[in-house]
């Protein structure tokens, strides 16, 4: 998993910013591929709103930490990169939590432990580690950025079929009228995650071309 | 204070509120460690002993050192900071007392700092307000909660190698469908009671 995910970046390094910025979104999307920072995608994803939101904090927090880890790679000494990439992750995570404290308590308080918990999101350490300690600072930020963006995207589709099938509405706005469609409240609770999750993947992996057939 | 009592907190979190299953933390270790029942289980011994000291020791600092202090805003830090490094002191004790069990988690061990449950237990503790008698008992039992997942799956892992799965749905796709069957069947005790 880390060895393919190393191949991809460095073939992205040798050409362009744009080579990283489509490998994180599509062909080595974070969630798809690496099945990694699944959690997050399965908790917060009952509203399209709690998914778009988390999913902005994703981007931040994966670009920006990027960008200071990249720049900080050349005095860290290896021994402690752990600490300091937690770190590092920790503060801008802090940040974002107090400023949507400040300014949205209601998803705050929805979302809960889960702005904190994206400290422990693996994609954002798994790019610091795979990516940002061999790379000049633009680039590990594109490619954060990207690896956010992938990782929003599959949140926010997976909130959009989450919330239609679940509560029939979106953004809280009805959708599918009551007469025509009976919600299916297995689709908020968290097997609905897991189903969707899996026809997700079910659904991506059939439509694929058959090249990177033989990782699993 | 949460004015919940102990034995609803302990069957809550092994059952209706599986810290896995309902909270849906912990799924990476959870999806790639549950492959084989040994590691499972030596994965889920580690975890339960990790979250019953961490939510001991970070509920001792956040409401004697962090909130006297008005710097319960710094608590995401401190709390994995602490994590951390706790899982680095059981890292070296495995590796002193059980070599074994050490090289079969390999790599995984250090993994369970970055193991959303053990975080996750710690902000439920903080934001259900639970004292610190009831932390413990929650720190235990969404352990528990999380290794009974975890060997669940493990065991149901075992026999599936020998089922005839679709090709596309191979891997992480039929991981999550079976683990959406079992979440569907631990929702069947959310009748029994139910824990806030």
């Amino acid at each position: 998993m880390a060895d393919n995910s190393k191949h991809a970046s460095c073939g992205g390094c040798r050409g362009k910013c744009k080579e990283t910025m489509k490998s994180g979104i599509a062909a080595n999307n974070p969630v798809l591929t690496q099945a990694i920072g699944v959690c997050s995608v399965l908790a917060v994803t009952t509203k399209l709103e709690n998914s778009l939101v988390m999913g902005i904090a994703v981007i931040v927090t994966t670009s920006l930490s990027c960008l200071f880890m990249s720049l900080l790679r050349t005095i860290t000494p290896p021994r402690i990169r752990m600490i300091v990439e937690i770190a590092i992750i920790a503060v801008f995570v802090i940040c974002f939590d107090q400023i949507l404290k400040a300014v949205y308590w209601d998803m705050s308080k929805q979302l809960g432990p889960y702005v904190g918990l994206i400290i422990t999101n693996c994609i954002v350490m798994g790019r610091l580690e795979a990516f940002a300690l061999q790379n000049p600072p633009l680039l590990s930020f594109v490619d954060g950025l990207s690896n956010g963006i992938g990782y929003a995207l599959i949140l926010a589709v997976v909130g959009f079929v989450r919330e239609l099938l679940g509560s029939g509405t979106l953004f809280g706005v009805a959708v599918l009228p009551a007469s025509v469609y009976q919600t299916n409240l297995l689709f908020v609770l968290a097997p609905g995650a897991f189903f969707t999750m899996g026809l997700l993947i079910w659904i991506i992996n059939a439509l694929k071309p058959k090249t990177a057939e033989a990782s699993h | 204070m949460n004015p919940t009592p102990l034995w609803v907190i302990f069957v809550g979190s092994l059952f209706t509120n599986n810290i896995l299953l309902a909270s849906l933390l912990g799924m990476c270790s959870f999806l790639v460690c549950s492959s084989r029942i040994d590691t499972a289980l030596g994965l889920s011994y580690a975890v339960i002993f990790v979250t019953t000291c961490t939510t001991a020791i970070n509920y001792l600092i956040y409401y004697h050192v962090l909130v006297p202090l008005h710097l319960d805003y710094l608590a995401f830090v401190v709390f994995i900071a602490m994590i951390a490094a706790f899982v680095q002191f059981v890292e070296m004790f495995v590796e002193r007392f059980s070599p074994k069990l050490y090289h079969s988690l390999g790599i995984f061990l250090p993994l369970i700092t970055v193991n959303c449950a053990i975080l996750g237990a710690v902000l439920f503790m903080v934001i259900r307000k639970y004292d610190f008698v009831q932390s413990v008992t929650f720190g235990v039992s969404s352990g528990m909660g999380w290794g009974l997942a975890i060997l669940l799956m493990a065991g149901l892992r075992d026999k599936m190698g020998y089922s005839n799965v679709p090709a596309p749905l191979r891997g992480l796709g039929v991981l999550m469908m079976v683990t959406g069957v079992i979440a569907m069947v631990f929702m069947g005790f959310a009748g029994m009671l139910n824990m806030q």
